[in-house]
């Protein structure tokens, strides 16, 4: 677990400052992906919004025709002495033309940014359902191998990222592209003189936004490790601050913060201070521009230069005041693109890690036996049926010859030399032979990371076997729907979790479409009813933070109610009562005692009275099962149990 | 609230002050140059010669060098300051938390602490940094350009007296709805995120009921209706953009109509004034717009700066002695009428009328259940809290009068909930002797039975722990921090239910070891298991919070119903011995 944790923080360590390295071409795969899914998500309204994008842009860009044009006028009847009277007819029809164009570009871009709203939520919420299915249906596997803290990033930072892409990067590299495209075509129309005075100005720009930015996407990725340090130190001293207070080491705690912290200062100080100087730098060149522009417009204007244009039109300062807008607004989108660079890297690197959890294997599932509702003829016969009889079979169609058997469920789970690892080549389980019958009680004893919750893991397919077989009611698991075998399975675990909503619910989550009166009847045989109606809001209390506001054994009886409410032929008790001090554990003892009548158990207890009782007890170690047998057998024996059963052997 | 942050400052006031005025001289001179710059398109259009170009453009071309070395250097100085100020508010609340005393602690949870140090800290950097940045620079744009518009333009700057204010109520009435409609929406979507992280958790239970289409469809439902939510709200903040366009466009069109006008007709406006009342009205808008900018972002990083102040407010309500007692003589501990609850509200006392007389060297067993306030009882000996009525003395002095580093050093207590730290095995043992030679840690580990197996693991003593020491097992863990708490040689030893992982034999051995090698040290046994303490010199029976017996096993097996009922229970009723 750990090794793949280093393994992916160090890809993704390597992979990040390559990428601010090359920052220009960005992992274009990941792009086109993007960009697919935005299409496909949004066929018209994308476009459109694109559309008006663009609209705007180049609208934005036309009132400096206008403004040299009016200017021209003004000079002109200056000259010629004319009037108000007379420019007025020349004037105001330009003005108006330009108030309704001004009116149009006012109307696209509320469309647009309205749209692009929608479009920015609206993917984000198909992504983050996207990826939320995906990783329902993701093996056991992928859980136990990542840590919780890092699939909860996809969902907090990644998705951030994208919204930054998609609701600000890309709008603002259109429409910048659009203007600058644009501004530089009248510019050109103008004076090519001028604009390549200009576009000496823009190299640099290009030339700082390189350098600057690139440093800070590097110091960014930087500066997001030294948080992590950080937090990662934070969080051990805030929970262990008793600890801390009792040995008086506050101080060196202090000194071990502040190394860190002054670490994390250093490093925030230089990402900050290269995204803080790009900004003011760009803008400045761009005042410079301005600058110099104006001086050598001046100039030509003075020397009555020769202009170079495709307009073919001369000097004048009809010219030079709309290019000194156009300088502006040039140099003002050139800084909004160089200030979308770290915006860039980061969505990339988050969306490419949102892929690769999409890209998740899901779990597979070949099974084609189904749980079905049966009826059970006087002759013993099964029938199919659609209503809930309390009576279920297992639907068999056999490939071969097109017939269907119908099996009763029973619950009767056997396994026959069953190897398995985690990893490959690592084997965990040895030849592991056990048979339940229905109605059984099997216990597994041993010492952590013997195998007794790996046996479980594999009865209910969370990981599948790597040799051997295991037969349910006589059928290979392999065949069995999954969502159908882990229906018939209920379990209970040593860590309670409980979902946020009200206790009715929460033990309603074993069966759907159970009446409040089933859920009531299901935490009465769990022993939980005492306590829940004794609560002020009863069935109806809401819990929340996986039922913080209860004890430990409160909620391991709920954890009881939801998989009676179930009511599962087989059930897996994992360390269900681990946690309970002795006193609570014996009232949630004759809950577990009523739930487990009549039923095939499997137990795994450290607490050697909780499986004293059993019809079997395996006791395994290192994956092989050592003893097996009564309790009485086994105490007979003298053996390992014995130790165990005697306290002279640890178990842990 | 803001005085107390503004205290983070500290050595970084010339950081800031220093953003502050290349800010301003940045923002002077970008005010200036259109000024200038009109004034020499003018001189051009006048026909001035070429000296004068020359002389106006280079001043022009100093005055945007100027600016240039401002704003790259105000881009340094606001990083530093910022950045600084940040470790500054970390530093703080890290040492107030240091400062904390057991009840302070109660107060947060140790997750809230976490996040207050990381989101919330950087929220009012964020927040920090844009105020030096531009909380100066954008009014000053503002009145800079208006002045000069006015200047300039005099009759056309009419055109804000009509612009700015539309501009003003439109940027308010945005700000008014989205801010609350963004609040709601981001705590929904904390909720939904609590939700994914629950949903994480309990895949087992998922998969285990086959819910994985049910859950999808509860997700569905949720982030769907988040998703209504923040795009109704980014709606709102999207008519933004449309307002302070038509702001800019309404200028532009004012400017051309009416300045063409003025010029054509001679009243004083020329073709360079035209053009820099255009780029004025920008910086105008710009500045506006970027105040509402700051307006929202200080609002939203209140509630983070309101929760770290809360926590550098918090103060420590124990006091510490004036003439402190720097010895501690014996082990021995005398409670005399105490009572004590954890808060001053509480209606309940979690210790009512204790009174108890323990001789130095004791071995004293306690023994009750969950929530009979055994834990309580012990932490009032290294004074982790002040008992609210009566006094509590150790070695004959009241533990209020220790200093309280002396007190603690000769009261070494093994936790209930105990940690390790991440770090070699040797590292954490240090924390009770800095200078603990590598034999006196060997033989504490001897006495607290884990020398075997840390000599078992490939590295030794050299072993590093993990976070939390999830690499080593239960009953290791505890055997590590009572060798930790031996290396204090303390006067007086407490394990709170510290060997409830470890196995009889193993327990028994531990104890044996503590007869023969540290008799001097009182040692104070909390215990579920009977067979931990009942070799002890003195029981102590708590029930809800008041000690019911003391005396020693045999007694109290007669005279005593609950240690009559534990015992029953625990050898013939549940038969065995627990492994927990």
């Amino acid at each position: 677990m750990n090794n793949k944790q280093t393994e992916t923080e160090v890809r993704s360590m390597n992979k990040q400052p390559q990428m601010a390295g090359r920052k220009r071409k960005i992992n274009g795969g990941v792009l086109k992906r993007l960009m697919g899914m935005l299409f496909h998500y949004y066929p018209v309204m994308l476009p459109l919004s694109i559309f008006c994008i663009i609209f705007t842009a180049v609208a934005s860009s036309i009132p400096n025709i206008f403004l040299q044009q009016v200017i021209a006028e003004i000079e002109e009847f200056q000259n010629s002495g004319m009037g108000w009277e007379a420019a007025k007819d020349v004037i105001v029809p330009k003005v108006l033309l330009l108030i309704g164009f001004y009116v149009l570009s006012i109307i696209s871009i509320t469309v647009e940014s309205q749209l692009m709203a929608v479009i920015t939520q609206g993917f984000l919420d198909r992504l983050r359902k996207t990826m939320f299915g995906g990783m329902q249906d993701l093996p056991i596997k992928y859980f136990d191998t990542h840590k919780h803290g890092d699939i909860m990033s996809y969902y907090t930072n990644d998705i951030d990222t994208l919204r930054m892409l998609v609701s600000q990067v890309m709008p603002t590299l259109i429409r910048a592209g659009v203007i600058v495209l644009s501004v530089f075509f009248i510019m050109i129309y103008y004076s090519i003189w001028m604009t390549l005075v200009l576009m000496v100005g823009v190299a640099l720009m290009v030339l700082v936004s390189k350098k600057v930015g690139g440093g800070s996407a590097r110091y960014f990725l930087r500066m997001q490790k030294s948080v992590a340090v950080q937090e990662g130190f934070v969080q051990e001293m805030m929970n262990g601050q008793k600890v801390i207070k009792v040995f008086c080491h506050e101080e060196a705690c202090k000194s071990d913060f502040k190394k860190i912290n002054d670490a994390l200062c250093e490093d925030a100080y230089l990402a900050n201070a290269h995204a803080n100087v790009l900004g003011p730098v760009i803008m400045n060149i761009g005042n410079l521009m301005y600058v110099i522009l104006a001086m050598v417009g001046g100039l030509f204007l003075v020397l009555d230069a020769p202009n170079f244009s495709l307009s073919g039109m001369a000097f004048e300062i009809s010219i030079i005041i709309p290019f000194l807008n156009m300088t502006k607004q040039f140099t003002g989108n050139i800084n909004q693109v160089s200030q979308q660079i770290n915006s860039i890297v980061m969505a990339m690197a988050g969306a490419e890690r949102i892929f690769g959890l999409m890209d998740e294997q899901p779990e597979t599932d070949d099974g084609y036996v189904t749980l079905v509702n049966a009826k059970v003829a006087p002759d013993g016969t099964i029938t199919e049926t659609e209503e809930h009889t309390g009576k279920w079979a297992w639907k068999h169609p056999h490939q071969a010859d097109g017939t269907i058997t119908y099996t009763p469920l029973q619950g009767d789970v056997r396994m026959f030399d069953v190897d398995f690892g985690y990893e490959e080549g690592k084997t965990v389980l040895h030849n592991v032979t056990v048979y339940a019958e229905p109605g059984q009680k099997v216990a597994f004893v041993g010492a952590t990371g013997a195998g007794k919750t790996t046996i479980t893991n594999l009865i209910n397919r969370f990981y599948d076997i790597a040799d051997g077989k295991i037969r349910y009611d006589g059928i290979n698991i392999n065949k069995i729907r999954k969502s159908d075998l882990r229906r018939s399975l209920g379990i209970v675990l040593q860590d309670t979790n409980l979902f946020t909503g009200t206790v009715m619910d929460n033990i309603r989550y074993g069966k759907l479409d159970a009446t409040d009166e089933e859920c009531i009847a299901a935490a009465k045989l769990a022993g939980a009813d005492d306590f829940i109606s004794r609560m002020p809001d009863g069935y109806q209390t809401q819990l929340t933070n996986n039922g913080a506001n209860l004890s430990q054994g409160q909620r391991q009886l709920i954890a009881i109610a939801r998989a009676a409410v179930a009511d599962p032929p087989v059930m897996i008790l994992d360390e269900a009562t681990s946690s309970i001090d002795t006193r609570t554990e014996a009232i949630v003892q004759k809950g577990m005692d009523a739930l487990m009548k009549g039923r095939t158990v499997f137990v795994i207890a450290h607490r050697l009275s909780t499986v004293r009782n059993s019809d079997v007890i395996m006791v395994l170690d290192h994956g092989r099962i050592i003893e097996r047998g009564s309790h009485e057998k086994l105490i007979a024996e003298k053996g390992q149990y014995y130790q165990l059963y005697t306290g002279a052997f640890e178990l842990e | 609230m803001i005085k107390r942050l503004a205290k983070c400052i500290r050595e970084y006031k010339t950081a800031t002050i220093l953003t502050l005025v290349f800010i301003v001289g940045e923002a002077v001179i970008e005010a200036l140059i259109p000024f200038i710059t009109a004034d020499l398109v003018n001189q051009i259009k006048a026909g001035a010669d070429m000296n004068l170009i020359l002389r106006q453009g280079g001043l022009l071309a100093l005055l945007a060098m100027i600016s240039l070395v401002c704003g790259g250097l105000a881009g340094f100085t606001c990083s530093k300051a910022s950045a600084g100020f940040a470790k500054n508010v970390r530093h703080d609340i890290f040492d107030r938390v240091q400062a904390f005393t057991f009840s302070n602690i109660d107060k947060f949870s140790s997750s809230s602490l976490v996040t207050r140090m990381t989101t919330d800290v950087n929220n009012v950097q964020m927040s920090f940094m844009m105020l030096i940045r531009t909380a100066i620079r954008s009014p000053l744009m503002f009145i800079f350009s208006v002045v000069m518009a006015y200047i300039m333009g005099g009759a056309l700057a009419t055109c804000f007296v009509i612009v700015v204010p539309i501009l003003i109520v439109g940027l308010l009435l945005i700000s008014r709805k989205a801010m609350p409609a963004f609040r709601r929406v981001f705590k929904k979507y904390d909720r939904l995120n609590e939700s994914i992280e629950e949903n994480v958790r309990a895949m087992r239970v998922v998969k285990g009921f086959a819910r994985e289409d049910y859950e999808k469809e509860k997700f569905g439902k949720a982030a769907d209706s988040i998703c209504a939510d923040f795009t109704r709200a980014e709606r709102i903040v999207a008519l933004n953009t449309p307002l302070m366009q038509f702001c800019m466009y309404f200028n532009m069109a004012f400017v051309l109509l009416v300045g063409s006008r003025m010029a054509i007709e001679g009243s004083g406006v020329d073709v360079g004034q035209i053009s820099a009342m255009i780029t004025y009205g920008l910086q105008i808008l710009m500045s506006l717009m970027m105040l509402s900018m700051i307006y929202v972002m200080l609002t939203m990083s209140a509630e983070s700066a309101q929760r770290i102040v809360e926590v550098l407010n918090e103060l420590p309500d124990m006091k510490e002695p004036e003439h402190p007692v720097m010895e501690v003589r014996d082990g021995s501990i005398d409670f005399d009428h105490v009572n004590f609850k954890y808060s001053k509200n509480a209606k309940k006392f979690a210790l009512a009328d204790i009174d108890l007389h323990i001789r130095s060297g004791m071995t004293v067993g306690i023994i009750g259940g969950t929530g009979s306030s055994k834990s309580s009882l012990v932490q009032l000996i290294p004074r982790l809290y002040d008992a609210t009525e009566g006094s509590v003395r150790v070695g004959g002095v009241d533990v209020r009068e220790y200093d309280i580093e002396q007190l603690r050093g000769s009261v070494a207590m093994v936790l209930q909930k105990n940690l390790l730290f991440s770090g070699t095995i040797k590292e954490n043992l240090r924390w009770g002797d800095p200078n603990a030679t590598d034999e006196e840690l060997q033989e504490a580990c001897r006495l607290a039975q884990a020398d075997d197996f840390v000599r078992s693991f490939p590295d030794g003593y050299d072993t590093m722990i993990e976070q939390g020491g999830t690499n080593v097992s239960g009953g290791q863990k505890q055997r590590l921090c009572i060798a930790r708490a031996l290396l204090k040689k303390p006067k007086i030893l407490i394990l709170d239910d510290s060997t409830s992982a470890v196995d009889t034999k193993t327990d028994a051995l531990i104890r044996a070891g503590f007869r023969q090698y540290i008799p001097e040290t009182t040692k104070i046994i909390i215990a579920q298991r009977i067979a931990s303490v009942e070799d002890a010199d003195m029981i102590i029976v708590m029930d809800n919070g008041r000690i019911s017996a003391v005396g020693k096993h045999e007694e109290l097996l007669k005279t005593n119903q609950i240690y009559q009922e534990v015992y029953e229970q625990q050898t013939n009723g549940n038969g065995g011995e627990e492994h927990e």
